[in-house]
């Protein structure tokens, strides 16, 4: 880097400067004024200005900083140099911060910390549950209070732009399942029970279930990041004033979409679910359609189906409800939306496997 | 007086849909220009191309003695530090705190020794008046606050031209004033060249050593001079409908 400054040094030890002190310039030229210090033990240096040509802000500062510390002394300062002095005002670079810096937090107090969060956000949870719970059935008596196009709307994203993602996945889970249960089931001369446990899986857990998920992490992220970046851009507030309902306006139609089109998703992926595990039977087991069909039908009935619809009717409030819940959690900015976006995902799919554990053990009773 | 920018037969598009055509200007070191017009007239995007976001297709963009057209993208980096752009909300980034915000571009540029950092980062607050709020996040501080955060950070590296796309827009005069302050300061102080992008009729005639004034009709600039001048002499109606403008 070019050196913008000269430094010379008179016979009773002034350190003379003379040329430009800039910021580029100004690592070197402390390390320079650190190394005599260091090798010249006196107790304070002149610093004589008076042919130095300029400098910037950080140069000034470089000279103020060397001035504090007591060690230089500054002299003959010319007008171009004390300007730039002037724009420094050294009792506001001393001022203690109004805020402390964030320290890192001792364990036991982050989990307790971490233990009054979830308690929070479970009471927020259930208050907006309970708002959610108000107006739905007022939603249902006032039809046209309902946003019919953005229901469309959020239908078309939740349900329509999903299916070639839930079709390719349903389909690779399906073939997997297969694949890996013929490699044993093959050793025992059980091939055409790869029909039965793929038949199984897919419907009474792994359609509902990935369903949910693939729709958690492509909408209930989404509804977050759009009501909170309406959060962040007073968009809300807007709303607000204007006499709107943010619940109803907002959240309400995201729901309501989420609802009726996760359970038709859930079926879709059974169905390609199905086909994966027909591909694996009918090219690697020598399995007769009609067989593998017939095998899969006699495992599976009309109850395993409306239970798998139901519980995917579940998921889908989750979702949709805490996918919104977090959106109206924002305040900040770009960041908050960030956490909301993420927590969102992280939620929804506890919350999914909760109430897939819930169903198992109340059908369980049921029968 | 040298040139700082060099703006020749510029024509601003986005795709085919022209904003600015055959627009010429040049900025003399030092001064402090405006660009004025109404909303949607082309300002901001006249901005983008100083800075280097936007490169010209047709005419000429010179900042610094690089033309903007011509230099690859690590030269554009590489000039960019020289200057400083103070954005509509300030452009603060929102998850580190006023000192890291401003701290950014130097850790980014130079190797400086962390104690003097920190006396640089305070003292570039205390320039902005806003000493003892460098642990404070850009969502703790007000509208003003954060312009004068972000213009803490746009001199971080002395920049020799300062940027500002709407200074003042959605600022109390009380706190406009002292926006007009510090330009004005650090005008004086460091010599800064200055281009204001605005349509604040007391920032230009208080501030403004020479202006130019856009029409979205003529795509292009309509008046130029000292904006006093402007405002006396001309005899184009949409100049003095802009500029005679009750500013009290």
């Amino acid at each position: 880097m070019a050196k913008g400054y000269q430094l010379s040094r008179e016979k009773d030890g002034t350190i003379r400067l003379s040329g430009q002190i800039s910021l580029p310039q100004v690592p070197l030229f402390l390390k320079e004024m650190e190394r005599i210090f260091r090798e010249e033990n006196q107790a304070s240096f002149k610093i004589d200005l008076t042919d130095l040509e300029g400098v910037d802000s950080a140069g000034a500062l470089a000279l103020a900083q060397l001035e504090e510390t007591g060690k230089a002394i500054l002299k003959g300062m010319t007008e171009e140099v004390r300007r730039v002095f002037e724009l420094i005002d050294r009792d506001t670079i001393h001022q203690p911060p109004l805020h402390e810096a964030e320290q890192r937090t001792p364990l036991f107090e982050s989990v307790g910390a971490l233990c009054i969060k979830m308690a929070y956000d479970f009471v927020t949870l259930m208050t907006f549950a309970g708002e959610l719970i108000i107006s739905l059935p007022y939603c249902l008596f006032h039809p046209r209070s309902l946003r019919w196009n953005d229901i469309f709307r959020n239908m078309k994203r939740t349900g329509v732009d999903a299916l070639p993602i839930v079709g390719l996945l349903s389909l690779l889970i399906g073939l997997i399942m297969a694949f890996m249960s013929s490699l044993q089931l093959k050793q025992l001369g059980a091939n055409i029970y790869v029909a039965s446990l793929v038949g199984i899986a897919i419907i009474k857990e792994l359609g509902p279930m990935m369903t949910a998920i693939i729709v958690a992490g492509r909408s209930g992220s989404a509804f977050a990041a759009e009501i909170g970046t309406m959060i962040v851009n007073e968009e809300v507030d807007a709303l607000t004033t204007m006499g709107f309902h943010p619940i109803r306006f907002l959240a309400i139609p995201k729901i309501i979409a989420t609802a009726i089109v996760v359970p038709l998703l859930t079926l879709y992926a059974m169905m390609f679910g199905i086909l994966g595990g027909l591909i694996v039977g009918i090219i690697g087991l020598d399995i007769t359609l009609t067989t593998y069909l017939r095998e899969s039908l006699r495992v599976v009935d009309v109850w395993d189906v409306t239970t798998s619809l139901i519980k995917a009717f579940t998921f889908a409030l989750l979702i949709a409800g805490v996918g919104c819940h977090r959106g109206f959690q924002v305040s900040g900015g770009a960041e908050a939306v960030g956490e909301a976006t993420t927590s969102a995902v992280v939620t929804s799919i506890f919350l999914i496997i909760v109430a897939d554990a819930a169903y198992a053990v109340i059908l369980h009773y049921i029968g | 007086m040298e040139e700082a920018i060099i703006v020749e037969n510029l024509t601003a598009a986005y795709g085919d849909n022209v904003i600015l055509t055959d627009v010429s200007f040049r900025v003399l070191r030092g001064e402090i220009f405006a660009i004025a017009g109404g909303s949607g007239c082309g300002k901001s995007t006249l901005l983008k191309y100083l800075i280097g976001l936007y490169r010209p297709e047709v005419g000429r963009v010179i900042v610094e003695g690089v033309d903007i057209a011509q230099a690859d993208d690590d030269t554009i980096n590489a000039h960019r530090r020289k200057f400083g752009v103070l954005f509509q909300s300030g452009g603060l980034i929102g998850s580190m705190t006023l000192a890291e915000n401003i701290a950014l571009p130097l850790k980014e540029t130079l190797h400086l020794p962390s104690p003097f950092l920190t006396y640089l980062v305070r003292a570039k607050l205390g320039m902005v008046n806003l000493a003892g709020y460098e642990n404070h996040y850009p969502a703790e501080l007000s509208g003003g606050m954060k312009k004068r955060a972000g213009l803490a950070r746009a001199i971080a590296l002395d920049p020799a031209i300062l940027f500002f796309d709407e200074p003042t827009a959605g600022l109390d005069p009380v706190t406009s004033r002292e926006i007009y302050e510090l330009i004005s300061i650090i005008n004086r102080g460091m010599k800064t060249t200055m281009v204001i992008v605005t349509h604040d009729l007391d920032l230009i005639f208080r501030l403004a050593h020479e202006v130019i004034l856009l029409d979205g009709e003529k795509k292009g600039i309509i008046a130029r001079g000292k904006p006093e001048e402007l405002k006396s002499f001309t005899r184009d109606r949409r100049v003095q409908a802009f500029f005679q403008r009750d500013t009290r």
